[in-house]
């Protein structure tokens, strides 16, 4: 299924998408210049390049909302509206952490914006997002849950039995499907058959789209029809986006020099970046000023530059701590 | 505590009891495995809820053991109280993924901010050709997981108490029922009651041998603890260990300082195996208290044969039990109490089911 690509987000949500990716950004370039240091000791898979499918997808979605993400959960934790001086303490491993310490970069959580957890083990969080697909209905509470996922979960036995319970109990969920054609170092064609991955969560009975996940617009556009399919009780939704992951699977820098991807494939992927993309469009329509962007970088930079020296003056967590709360 | 009136009702039906009684307490109680509002009914432990509750709390589930373990912690999180439902423990191995990496995990990776109250019930086996794949007892293997709980309820007040205390922990709790318990009966309070998770129970006194005993193994202890005492005149000390995890070495500590022996006597493969933890924790805590070497009694390093022809001395019964007591205390086996006693322990039937009653399959 397709769905045509209207333009119904207003001005100001327009500067307010813009502005939110390019907070991500800058978040995520601060961490790798900062990784370097080793004082963020736990890996990291910044999401550079793919901030477009966060925040398009987040901007359709309302508070109570919730959601569960993966290792490469950064933009998706920010965009929800989770509380960015946790999540760089955490990443410090600090008591201020949003998981005081005991998660790292890739367990990020923020109860209070409905951002319900990200872990790495691929696929693991699918079903959890389901079950709370589930819950909702069956306490006719009105919100939906959204699942953030990678091409590489269809590799995963986990993932099909999920959409087939979604499809099964009509669930108020969201999948979105970021397909950056890469697990680590290895290209989709050596890993699936050649065939549309939207297409699977279709045979599974859900609604299923697929877009640029590097034009926010369109994913703005996919989300809100999606959402609102969701809410109306029409089941589960899937999003199949395309993007492009810039840096290295995990850590700070780029790893080109591997040769694990073509030349021009990389130039074309970052050639293909979502902010420029976006920024270029809507100075042409005279809807953005430079004046604009650059106070949402003054605005951006200040914000990080508070937020990292929260991060480092927070309390360090005690050794002797690490054996409590294994139970609750 | 719950009135004892005299109310002798099987250990499977205590079970079907404990759910009725908890989704009546609380709505957020949801009911799902494979076959449970079937005709079967696991085993009758479900039979009727659906008519009762409706197919809102109470569920089948696609053959999906992993994807419906986090669906069911995925619920947890958010309210609902999922008691999840494995006929064999060897289907729950398919979603060792979503109970290590999540169900254990969440409360603590999030720092306590949200937890995972759910319970899954699974079923261990033996005899009746249970074979390979349908009779583990994996105890061990869920309670090397810090943030599980695993219980093994033996008697039907215990099933239905621990089953309750198990849906109201706020923590995920493994319920493991042996398959051969099912039709044990005793007394039952049709009330609501609870009883707590990680405590061992005394189930006969004595003071020349402690034997902790897990599940259907405590059963099979009590057998032995009675025919050494009344053909013998030798009293041990029975513990029905109750928990796997957390494991109650306090209990057993305090029966060893009176008897200075300890015999674990575990459903479980010899290695790797509760009883060895527990022997572990016994010597490091009180090595002094132990005038013998400690034992294990438990099946042996091989997996479980199908035919009946092969399993003939698989399972430790209360003859290896005695007889493991008789060796420990040095006594002279040719004594006419001796062969008194192995008459008694004597299995009335084929080894390879509960009673004579028992027509496979099961």
């Amino acid at each position: 299924m397709q769905v045509e690509v209207t333009a119904t987000s207003k001005q100001s949500g327009h500067l307010g998408l813009l502005r939110s990716m390019l907070r991500i950004r800058r978040v995520e370039e601060a961490i790798a210049d900062r990784y370097a240091e080793q004082e963020m000791r736990c890996p990291m898979h910044l999401c550079i390049g793919q901030e477009a499918i966060a925040v398009g997808i987040c901007a359709a979605l309302s508070s109570n909302d919730m959601m569960f993400s993966n290792h490469r959960a950064h933009g998706h934790y920010l965009a929800k509206g989770g509380n960015l001086s946790a999540m760089l303490a955490e990443l410090y491993g600090r008591s201020t952490g949003c998981c005081g310490g005991r998660g790292g970069s890739m367990h990020l959580i923020d109860l209070d914006v409905g951002f319900m957890g990200a872990t790495p083990i691929v696929g693991g969080t699918v079903p959890l997002a389901v079950g709370v697909a589930w819950a909702a209905s069956l306490k006719a509470e009105n919100r939906i849950s959204v699942i953030f996922l990678g091409d590489g979960c269809f590799e995963e036995g986990v993932v099909h039995e999920s959409m087939n319970f979604a499809a099964l109990h009509n669930l108020p969920i969201l999948f979105v499907c970021e397909n950056n054609k890469f697990s680590v170092y290895t290209p989709l064609g050596e890993r699936q058959a050649s065939r549309p991955i939207y297409r699977i969560a279709e045979a599974h009975g859900l609604s299923s789209y697929v877009g640029d996940g590097n034009d926010i617009e369109e994913v703005f556009s996919l989300a809100t029809n999606a959402v609102d399919n969701a809410r109306q009780g029409k089941g589960p939704q899937f999003i199949e986006l395309s993007t492009y992951r810039w840096r290295e699977h995990c850590g700070p820098d780029f790893d080109d020099h591997l040769g694990y991807r073509v030349a021009h494939e990389v130039e074309s992927g970052q050639k293909d970046c979502p902010i420029a993309k976006f920024t270029a469009r809507l100075k042409q329509s005279n809807i953005l000023l430079q004046s604009e962007v650059e106070k949402f970088e003054t605005e951006i930079t200040e914000e990080i530059s508070d937020a990292f020296n929260f991060a480092l003056s927070s309390a360090k967590p005690s050794a002797k701590d690490a054996g409590e709360r294994i139970y609750a | 505590m719950p009135n004892f009136v005299n109310r002798d009702i099987t250990y499977g039906q205590a079970i079907r009891e404990g759910l009725d009684n908890a989704m009546d307490r609380d709505p957020n109680v949801i009911v799902i495995g494979e076959g449970v509002p079937d005709p079967k009914a696991i085993f009758n432990t479900t039979a009727g809820l659906r008519e009762k509750f409706g197919a809102q709390r109470v569920f089948d589930m696609p053959l999906s053991e992993n994807g419906m373990t986090g669906i069911c912690i995925g619920a947890a999180l958010s309210g609902m109280r999922p008691v999840m439902i494995h006929q064999r423990i060897d289907f729950a191995l398919l979603a060792m993924d979503q109970l290590v990496n999540n169900a254990a995990k969440w409360h603590y990776m999030f720092n306590g901010k949200i937890s995972v109250p759910m319970v899954v019930r699974v079923i261990v086996g033996r005899g009746w050709g249970q074979g390979p794949q349908h009779s583990q007892s994996l105890q061990a293997m869920f309670a090397q997981v810090p943030g599980l709980k695993v219980v093994m309820p033996t008697t039907a007040y215990d099933a239905k108490g621990m089953l309750i205390a198990a849906i109201e922990d706020n923590n995920p709790v493994m319920f493991i029922e042996h398959r051969w318990l099912h039709q044990i009966k005793d007394n039952v309070p049709e009330e609501y009651y609870r009883v707590p998770i990680g405590l061992a129970k005394v189930m006969h006194e004595g003071d020349a041998v402690t034997v902790a005993a897990f599940s259907y193994m405590a059963v099979e202890s009590l057998i032995a603890a009675k025919a050494l005492m009344s053909c013998m005149g030798i009293s041990i000390e029975v513990l029905d260990m109750r928990s796997v995890s957390p494991l109650d070495v306090a209990s057993v500590l305090t029966s060893v300082i009176k008897t200075g022996r300890l015999i674990v006597a575990d459903t479980a493969f010899h290695s790797g195996s509760i009883a060895g933890e527990l022997i572990s924790q016994v010597a490091e805590k009180s090595f002094d208290a132990l005038k013998t070497n400690p034992v294990r009694i438990t099946s042996p390093n091989h997996p479980t044969p199908t035919s009946h022809f092969m399993t003939e001395h698989y399972y430790p019964d209360p003859r290896t039990i005695v007889d493991t007591i008789v060796e420990m205390l040095e006594v002279d086996r040719n004594l006419p109490s001796y062969q008194k006693m192995c008459a008694m322990v004597r299995r009335d039937g084929p080894h390879d089911t509960p009673n004579r009653g028992f027509t496979g399959p099961f």
